[in-house]
């Protein structure tokens, strides 16, 4: 059992959440409640990492944090390092690759509160941002806790892109995911099937939430 | 009911096998990447016969095999892993070795670190903390890998060497890390330095065959071969595939 590598998945799976979720509120909350010129290009970008190979995102990935790329060259300049093997690497790409997984649920989140609600929150005077705290994210809960959960669940089951931009590094881009394949791959069944049987235990627990959240939702809607 | 089965027989031939069409199936070592296909091309062009390629890691290869890949015949970066096929029942024979790998430290256009036979530079490098990335091949499962670790040991730099180590899952990907710069310097294999994907990358220097295991390249054909791959057998150990092999650095086997 590689517990370094499954430390690793899983601070990058709370980091990645962590980063993704602010986020996720801001955009979510603008697809659910404005219409603009282009939204539905807007959405299909944002949804693009659903069925894009991870693959497609590794390259460019690597192409980008290359040292030859302008922005690799900028950012060695500025940290003296490059983003490709680290695991500041690895967390921009799973930021990236859970985009849809964050914002979609939120957005499903603030859709589902009623306009008449905000109405009477903002016929009673709240401010914008009071009504925000007291009213809209009380209600809009269960989606961005879907989102937290899946952007979660989701980077501990990312694999593609790790393997093109991460270098196998232990302790750095080492994820479990990886170490499971490194394992079979050196014919060392037993340590891979300890780390499967883990992170399907540890998935399958993350995805049981997502499902219970979705009915405590729809008994109390 | 007749368009269903006229929708039956479209999806039944569009999964249906092709036509036994003899094709050489084969999985090779990723070292091979470029002088297999010019061998493949060559080999079609004398025979009509078509040949399938798949590379990987030797080991991911061999895994794939022992679990019932449909291969024909398995060239590998060393002979462990075809030793290990023929204990697991799955090749016809024990096989033949094809060719000798060499491997060669490669420091990308603009890299700190100087490139040398005796991996000096790298040394230095590390030491210095000039050297913050360096590629190899998993040596877990990549015979690539560990000739480079043996490299490294054998210069003293192993122990330096550890923490600053990005892993490719064969040598290709080691290789490719090294061609985007992100790396100042790789241990890879000296087949493919020699590709034009490399002209004009880097520097490189070739390591001396003491420092490492020697890279045994073996083949061996697998259970049910048609008779396509059976050619390719020999064609590959043939005085026919040796000019390619030697002009990608590889050595050739006493018989």
């Amino acid at each position: 059992m590689d517990a370094q590598a499954l430390a690793l998945s899983l601070k990058l799976a709370v980091g990645t959440a962590v980063f993704l979720l602010p986020l996720a509120i801001v955009v979510g909350r603008v697809l659910a409640w404005r219409r603009f010129a282009g939204k539905p290009a807007v959405e299909a970008l944002l949804a693009l990492p659903l069925v894009l190979p991870p693959t497609v995102l590794g390259f460019y990935l690597l192409v980008t944090f290359a040292p030859t790329s302008t922005f690799g060259a900028l950012y060695q300049k500025l940290f003296g390092t490059t983003l490709a093997f680290s695991f500041e690497g690895l967390l921009v790409a799973s930021v990236i690759a859970n985009i849809p997984f964050a914002v979609q649920p939120v957005q499903r989140g603030f859709e589902s509160i009623a306009t008449e609600v905000r109405e009477a929150a903002w016929l009673c005077g709240m401010s914008g941002w009071r009504a925000f705290w007291r009213v809209e994210l009380p209600l809009a809960w269960p989606g961005l806790l879907t989102a937290f959960v899946l952007t979660f669940a989701h980077t501990l089951g990312e694999f593609g892109v790790v393997l093109m931009v991460g270098g196998n590094i232990p302790g750095e881009t080492r994820t479990a995911a990886i170490a499971i394949y490194d394992r079979a791959q050196a014919l060392d069944d037993h340590a891979a099937g300890v780390m499967a049987a883990t992170l399907l235990a540890l998935s399958f627990a993350a995805i049981g939430v997502v499902y219970w959240l979705d009915r405590a939702r729809r008994h109390r809607g | 009911m007749a368009r269903l089965g006229s929708a039956v027989l479209v999806l039944a031939a569009l999964f249906a096998p092709p036509a036994s069409a003899d094709v050489a199936r084969v999985a090779a070592a990723s070292d091979l990447s470029f002088a297999l296909e010019e061998i493949a091309a060559a080999f079609a062009r004398e025979t009509g016969h078509e040949t399938r390629l798949t590379f990987g890691s030797s080991g991911n290869l061999a895994r794939q095999i022992r679990e019932g890949a449909p291969f024909d015949l398995f060239l590998s970066a060393d002979e462990w892993y075809v030793a290990l096929l023929e204990k697991a029942g799955r090749t016809d024979g024990a096989g033949t070795p094809y060719a000798i790998g060499r491997i060669v430290v490669f420091a990308p256009a603009g890299s700190p670190v100087g490139v040398d036979a005796e991996l000096a530079g790298v040394r230095s490098a590390l030491a210095a903390g000039r050297l913050k990335r360096l590629a190899i091949a998993n040596p877990d499962h990549a015979p690539y890998g560990r000739a480079a670790r043996e490299a490294l040991e054998h210069a003293g730099a192993w122990a330096l060497a550890r923490p600053r180590l990005a892993l490719g899952e064969n040598v290709s990907q080691a290789a490719q890390f090294a061609l985007t710069g992100s790396v100042d310097a790789a241990i890879i294999a000296y087949s493919l330095v020699l590709t034009p994907a490399f002209r004009d990358k880097g520097t490189h220097a070739l390591l001396p065959e003491h420092m490492h295991a020697p890279l045994r390249q073996r083949m061996v054909l697998l259970k049910g071969a048609g008779t396509a791959a059976r050619e390719l057998y020999v064609f590959i150990g043939s005085a026919k595939a040796r000019p390619v092999l030697e002009r990608y650095g590889f050595g050739i086997p006493a018989r």
